[in-house]
């Protein structure tokens, strides 16, 4: 393979915390050198000049639903890999929410072969912690490890039973295997579209206090702490729950967390006029939530940012609020939207690198996600600053159902190279 | 300035104007209801389509002699309970009712913001014949020309909303169209049947039903639906009628010639006393049925006056 050299780039490493000006050394689809200062002469070598712009680490977004098997008229291994090279996404670490779940090695064996063929972005895939994510009875956690499953997960479908959970979370402990879980009170949250206040009364719209995040987060750390399991939380939304996720950590429980860029970005006041784009699981929350979990973020209780992408057709959202589908699509929009951060002095580029890439590498054991040698060459080139209206039609995304459509953003991907290869290139 | 808007989805997007001026129309036709010969020609040629997803015997009924009485053709359109789980059938019917070119739909939908987005979907007219909890417009100006013929007034009166206000669509849009009017709001009920965050509608709340209706000059009661005992919102009817259910004990407390309201259907016995309802001397129970008669004949009249103004003018929503 030719040897790359990526020239007068801001590197930003998420390992050492820096962002400066430097030159990047790819050989044999990995990184052969970081070299900081004069950049090294033009041998025989393709080069590429950076015009220093920001070149950091490819993008590990896990929670990425790809609806194959089941849904591929939503989207596609094809579509959504065409979407997270675009939006400097080089791994999708997707969720087994599919038609059928993805709960046995045969599922699993098909995704593998559909990833394989058809997307140019790396694909981890997840396997549901129980059969058809129905809570009751454990999957083959061994036989889907062995596969390739990265981790487990149910999803939004959370296991009310204790017995149930416990013994998965055990079962897997002593696999090694890491399981993600969703921390909403299902007695509380079904059935809602929005988050208890003014607003959602205003609007009559069938709502859920944040108080049933911190319930769900409760129960889970108390049998997180009985089995210690490792245990990744897939999406904090409120104040609420911060308390207890602050007490487990310090504990030192084997916890990490994550945050959805929607719930990092917008507020519930976006869903005034009911518009189903803006509706997500859990809902929007209101602004002192956001800020809450931005602090918490960048503080470093909150580890990692995920796209949450969730494809859903025209059909399932062109219906009334609280009929309507929920999620959204997030691989082309997640840098952008997690650069408003950026651009908002709230975090700074290296930190939200630790939080796309270097964070989900480490929980998932995996080599990429760093500016390091030796390290995979995943990298995106990108341009922090650049303005743009986000138009949904000209998303690679199958479904178009992203909240950012109309919206002013900053940050476009120039470049995206996954093992050394370029998988992406844009309009300057 | 009158009424101007192409369809009338809320009171929360209504001006003074626009409801003094749906008012003031809607008395006009209480007198004309009240000739022996109750027939005009301001809808003469018009197609009303009355589609209800939920089921109403009142409120639709009321809605088809006021178009009958403007001279429309009314349909009503009964939508199967079964078609409701497919909720994209909203959008299939909206494109069908187009190609048979309505001018007025009345649309009832147990989905809060279904209306609007049916209205986003069609050319004609829409009336919202109540959505979801969210609102019901029609029955808040209603009882907002009921109460305007009993006090003379709309504004600086005290009006207890009593009962289920966390459900109630009813309760919504009469807290918007009295709080535009200056009247003060007191909402009287369980604390489990309160909307969260309803400290910031500008409203009084009270647990207790004797401090909620001191020196009220309208006591407007809400219907309690069977099924909240399931939620366990309350403990029973009989435990409900005593602390909240309005006798002549606790009206009392209320201005000496306090008015009693109910959208009805009424549960009597559990929210509201039989003989205090049928107390001609204070319920306005039955007028407000005539009123509803009036006010959506004045809705849909000013509705389709403004279907005849140039595009480009007077679209609110």
């Amino acid at each position: 393979m030719t040897d790359l050299l990526l020239t007068n780039a801001r590197v930003i490493d998420p390992e050492a915390e820096t962002d400066r000006l430097g030159s990047v050394m790819i050989r044999d689809g990995v990184i052969a050198e970081v070299i900081y200062g004069e950049a090294p002469a033009p041998g025989r070598v393709e080069m590429i000049d950076c015009a220093g712009m920001c070149l950091a680490p490819g993008i590990i977004d896990i929670g990425v639903k790809v609806c194959e098997p089941g849904e591929r008229h939503k989207e596609s291994f094809r579509s959504a890999g065409d979407a997270a090279v675009a939006g400097g996404v080089t791994t999708m670490v997707i969720r087994p929410d599919t038609e059928p779940a993805i709960d046995s090695p045969e599922i699993l064996e098909f995704v593998h072969r559909r990833a394989v063929a058809d997307s140019k972005a790396r694909v981890l895939p997840m396997a549901a912690l129980t059969k058809s994510r129905n809570g009751r009875e454990m999957a083959e956690i061994g036989f889907l490890r062995d596969a390739g499953a990265v981790a487990f997960t149910d999803c939004d479908s959370v296991i009310e039973d204790n017995k149930v959970f416990g013994r998965c979370l055990t079962y897997a402990n002593a696999l090694g295997a890491l399981v993600m879980g969703h921390v909403q009170d299902p007695s509380l949250s079904i059935g809602a579209a929005a988050t208890s206040g003014a607003l959602a009364s205003k609007l009559g719209l069938p709502a859920v206090s944040p108080i049933a995040e911190r319930i769900q987060l409760e129960r889970d750390m108390a049998i997180v702490e009985a089995t210690g399991a490792r245990y990744h939380i897939d999406q904090i939304s409120c104040a609420a729950a911060l308390p207890a996720l602050r007490r487990a950590k310090k504990a030192g429980l084997r916890v990490t967390a994550g945050a959805s860029i929607h719930h990092l970005t917008l507020n519930e006041l976006d869903i005034e006029g009911y518009p189903t784009f803006f509706k997500v699981k859990p809902p929007l929350r209101n602004e002192t939530d956001r800020i809450a979990v931005v602090t918490a973020l960048a503080e470093g209780l909150i580890d990692i940012i995920s796209s949450m992408h969730t494809p859903q057709d025209e059909e399932s959202k062109r219906r009334p609020f609280e009929a309507a589908a929920s999620g959204a699509v997030a691989l082309e929009t997640l840098l952008p939207a997690a650069l408003q951060l950026v651009h908002a002095e709230m975090i700074d580029l290296p930190t939200l690198w630790q939080k796309l890439s270097l964070n989900p590498a480490k929980l998932l054991g995996l080599p990429s996600g760093r500016m390091a040698t030796g390290a995979p060459a995943d990298l995106v080139l990108f341009d922090p600053d650049k303005p743009f209206v986000l138009d949904r039609e000209t998303l690679r995304s199958k479904s178009k159902n992203t909240p950012f459509d109309g919206r002013r953003m900053q940050g476009r991907v120039l470049r995206c190279i996954v093992g050394g290869k370029q998988m992406f290139e844009g309009n300057s | 300035m009158a009424f101007s808007a192409r369809h009338l989805l809320g009171i929360e997007q209504l001006s003074v104007p626009d409801i003094q001026s749906i008012l003031d129309l809607a008395d006009q036709y209480v007198d004309f209801n009240r000739k022996s010969h109750k027939h005009s020609d301001a809808l003469a040629g018009l197609t009303q389509i009355n589609m209800f997803f939920e089921n109403s015997t009142r409120t639709q009924a009321s809605f088809e002699i006021a178009g009958k009485r403007l001279g429309a053709d009314v349909m009503n359109m009964a939508m199967a309970a079964s078609s409701l789980s497919k909720g994209e059938t909203l959008i299939d019917t909206a494109l069908t009712l187009n190609a048979m070119n309505p001018d007025l739909l009345v649309v009832r939908h147990p989905h809060s913001g279904a209306v609007d987005l049916l209205a986003q979907k069609v050319k004609c007219a829409v009336l919202n014949a109540g959505d979801g909890r969210h609102e019901h417009p029609t029955q808040a100006l209603l009882d907002a020309l009921t109460i305007r013929r009993a006090k003379g007034r709309l504004h600086r009166l005290n009006v207890a909303i009593c009962g289920d206000i966390a459900h109630s669509r009813v309760a919504r849009s009469n807290i918007f169209l009295l709080g535009k009017m200056e009247s003060r709001i007191r909402l009287v009920g369980p604390k489990t049947l309160m909307p969260s965050g309803i400290d910031q509608f500008g409203v009084e709340v009270y647990d207790d039903m004797a401090k909620g209706l001191k020196d009220v000059d309208v006591v407007m009661m809400l219907r309690l639906q069977k099924e909240r005992m399931d939620g366990a919102f309350i403990p029973s009817e009989r435990e409900y009628y005593h602390r909240w259910g309005l006798n002549a004990e606790k009206l009392a407390l209320a201005k000496e010639d306090a008015i009693v309201m109910h959208p009805g259907p009424m549960n009597r016995g559990v929210e509201i006393d039989g003989e205090i309802a049928d107390d001609i001397r204070r319920s306005v129970i039955q007028e407000q049925v005539e009123m509803g008669v009036a006010v959506r004949m004045a809705a849909m009249d000013l509705l389709m006056r403004n279907r005849e103004v140039p595009s480009g003018r007077g679209v609110m929503v």
